[in-house]
């Protein structure tokens, strides 16, 4: 399983209920079905995936996050997952917003814009990145909202959004994010994985 | 009519209360069942079948003598794997396969009940089923599953009875029967009805029949299950056995062939006055309004599993309506999985050979008995 899932799954308690948002074709809900909690639930866009998962024996519901989270009641969830698809969003504020709504926590992970081997594409080459986290150009991407972990905590702490963890993953490297290192895992980081409070 | 009074029946001696308030008892069910029943009596299925099905969805309809309905879906190793579960599926009330409906002889009379049948409703036909579990000494199904008016059924199954099935598989169906439902129907009856043979509902013991309006209402509906697109790449404007038009009213292209067709053969399998009647009982489905607007407490405290699925093609029982269903459940934190299939083949589709569909009932219905029934120990 990927580095980044088990992550994820490591922020998560036993038996809380869960919604993975995107839950592509259900290799994390699987495992925390399997090893954390029964309670899990995933909404996904792609029809195929949402067979992948049927397949697997999840409970996963066609439909998208831009309009389909609306009707989940408030805090309905303990955990609801945003695994790198933040950026792909017409309004990814609004959908931020609406995980805070429908979850008592959300963990959200973005691929950082700012890790070095991105700015060097940009710096050397003069052309859009493209890097193993980011592997579409920049006509095919689906990616339409690029960031920083730097400005996504900036982004949090000026709406006074509660970034109960941060946490840096390189490779298989995981580290802590913290104010004092900010710039630094922000330009080594591959990933940003963030526990979220409203 | 001697064949129908040989089918397998199950007379239910217990008092009925209809919605039209009516009540009836020592009335007849005719069913089918496929597959055994295990020791645990945990793998049984109840189907619902649609406006025009009866109970024979799997093998050679013995009046008919023409395939089950769900051939495609039910049978060993299929989606509903009769070598694994028990499946019950009956005639509603109301039907023409048997079950007590217009076509009954009304011992008051000794004549058919006709127009004197009581006007049933999705909620009777359902009510009326949950007796046959009696039958068979089930006190919790594994599964209720059914399409279209099927789909109705289940809901309101559910809906009636919280804790009386495992998972439900609602399909192409809605929680509230439309306007434009409702208006599609009305054509159907009117045809009926404008039908001098229909002798206002007492065809039988005059010894007529309103074929010429049942196969003008079959046309109709019928056209109502397909798709423009299925209707287009089927037929196109093909003509029927000619060459030219022949500049009259004959069936000139194949698509009017095709629904004479439909008519002719639907008028010999089908009861007039049931077509009516249970038209009506879809036309007053409204789950919602039952629930004073809020269609999430038809469930509520219900622990069953629900997977909702719709097609893509289907404007008769829209994605947009099967999608109702699924916010109401999610509004109450209800276990719901829903998917919405691609294809050509219009509401039909659930009927129909479309391996997305089956392959997803399939799967459901093994990992969730896998998952309540034959958990790690």
């Amino acid at each position: 399983m990927k580095q980044e899932f088990k992550i994820i799954s490591s922020l998560i308690n036993e038996n809380s209920k869960i919604l993975d948002v995107g839950c592509g074709n259900g290799e994390l809900m699987k495992y925390i079905l399997e090893n954390i909690s029964k309670n899990i639930r995933g909404l996904e866009i792609s029809k195929k995936n949402v067979q992948e998962c049927i397949k697997k024996g999840l409970t996963v519901i066609e439909g998208n996050a831009e309009l389909d989270l609306g009707q989940f009641p408030d805090k309905s969830f303990n955990y609801v997952i945003l695994s790198q698809t933040l950026q792909a969003f017409l309004n990814p504020e609004k959908v931020l917003y609406e995980l805070l709504r429908v979850g008592k926590k959300a963990i959200v992970t973005i691929p950082n814009f700012g890790h070095w081997k991105v700015r060097l594409d940009l710096l050397f080459k003069g052309t859009m990145p493209v890097t193993e986290n980011l592997p579409n150009e920049w006509y095919n991407t689906p990616n339409l909202h690029m960031c920083t972990i730097k400005d996504f905590v900036t982004f949090c702490n000026q709406r006074e959004l509660k970034l109960t963890k941060s946490i840096s993953l390189s490779g298989k490297k995981v580290s802590y994010i913290k104010k004092s290192n900010l710039n630094y895992k922000n330009l080594t980081s591959e990933l940003g994985i963030f526990e979220i409070e409203k | 009519m001697n064949k129908i009074d040989n089918l397998k029946k199950y007379i239910v001696k217990d008092k009925l209360k209809l919605d039209c308030g009516k009540e009836i008892s020592n009335f007849p069910l005719a069913y089918e069942t496929f597959g055994k029943l295990n020791e645990g009596k945990n793998n049984g299925i109840l189907i619902f079948h649609a406006l025009t099905g009866d109970q024979f969805p799997y093998g050679i309809n013995p009046i008919t003598n023409k395939e089950g309905w769900w051939n495609y879906a039910l049978g060993p190793n299929k989606a509903i794997d009769t070598n694994k579960f028990f499946v019950i599926s009956a005639n509603v009330i109301g039907g023409c396969m048997g079950s007590f409906g217009p076509s009954s002889i009304d011992p008051s009379t000794n004549k058919p009940y006709g127009s004197n049948f009581p006007v049933i409703t999705i909620n009777d036909m359902v009510n009326a089923q949950n007796f046959l579990l009696d039958h068979f000494k089930i006190k919790k199904l594994f599964a209720v599953i059914g399409g279209s008016m099927g789909g109705m059924q289940v809901l309101q199954f559910v809906s009636n009875f919280p804790n009386k099935a495992d998972v439900a598989i609602p399909i192409a169906c809605t929680a509230s029967h439309s306007a434009q439902n409702i208006a599609l129907n009305e054509l159907g009856r009117q045809a009926i009805m404008a039908d001098k043979e229909w002798d206002k509902g007492k065809y039988l013991e005059n010894g007529k029949s309103p074929s010429k309006g049942l196969a003008v209402a079959r046309m109709a509906a019928h056209i109502t299950y397909l798709s423009k697109k299925g209707l287009q790449e089927k037929f196109g404007r093909k003509l029927q056995e000619r060459d030219a038009l022949k500049f009259g009213f004959d069936a000139d292209f194949q698509i009017e062939s095709y629904l004479r067709y439909q008519g002719s053969v639907f008028v010999d399998r089908f009861d007039a006055n049931s077509y009516l009647y249970i038209t009506r009982a879809m036309d007053y489905f409204d789950l919602t309004k039952q629930f004073d607007g809020n269609l999430s407490d038809a469930f509520k405290g219900s622990k069953t599993k629900f997977f909702i699925i719709s097609f893509t093609s289907d404007w008769l029982y829209p994605t947009s309506e099967n999608r109702e269903i699924v916010i109401a459940l999610n509004a109450i934190g209800a276990d719901v999985g829903f998917i919405e299939i691609t294809s050509d083949k219009g509401h039909d589709s659930f009927l129909l050979d479309v391996p997305d569909f089956l392959n997803s009932v399939k799967n459901f219905l093994n990992n969730s008995y896998k998952n309540i029934h034959e958990a790690r120990v």
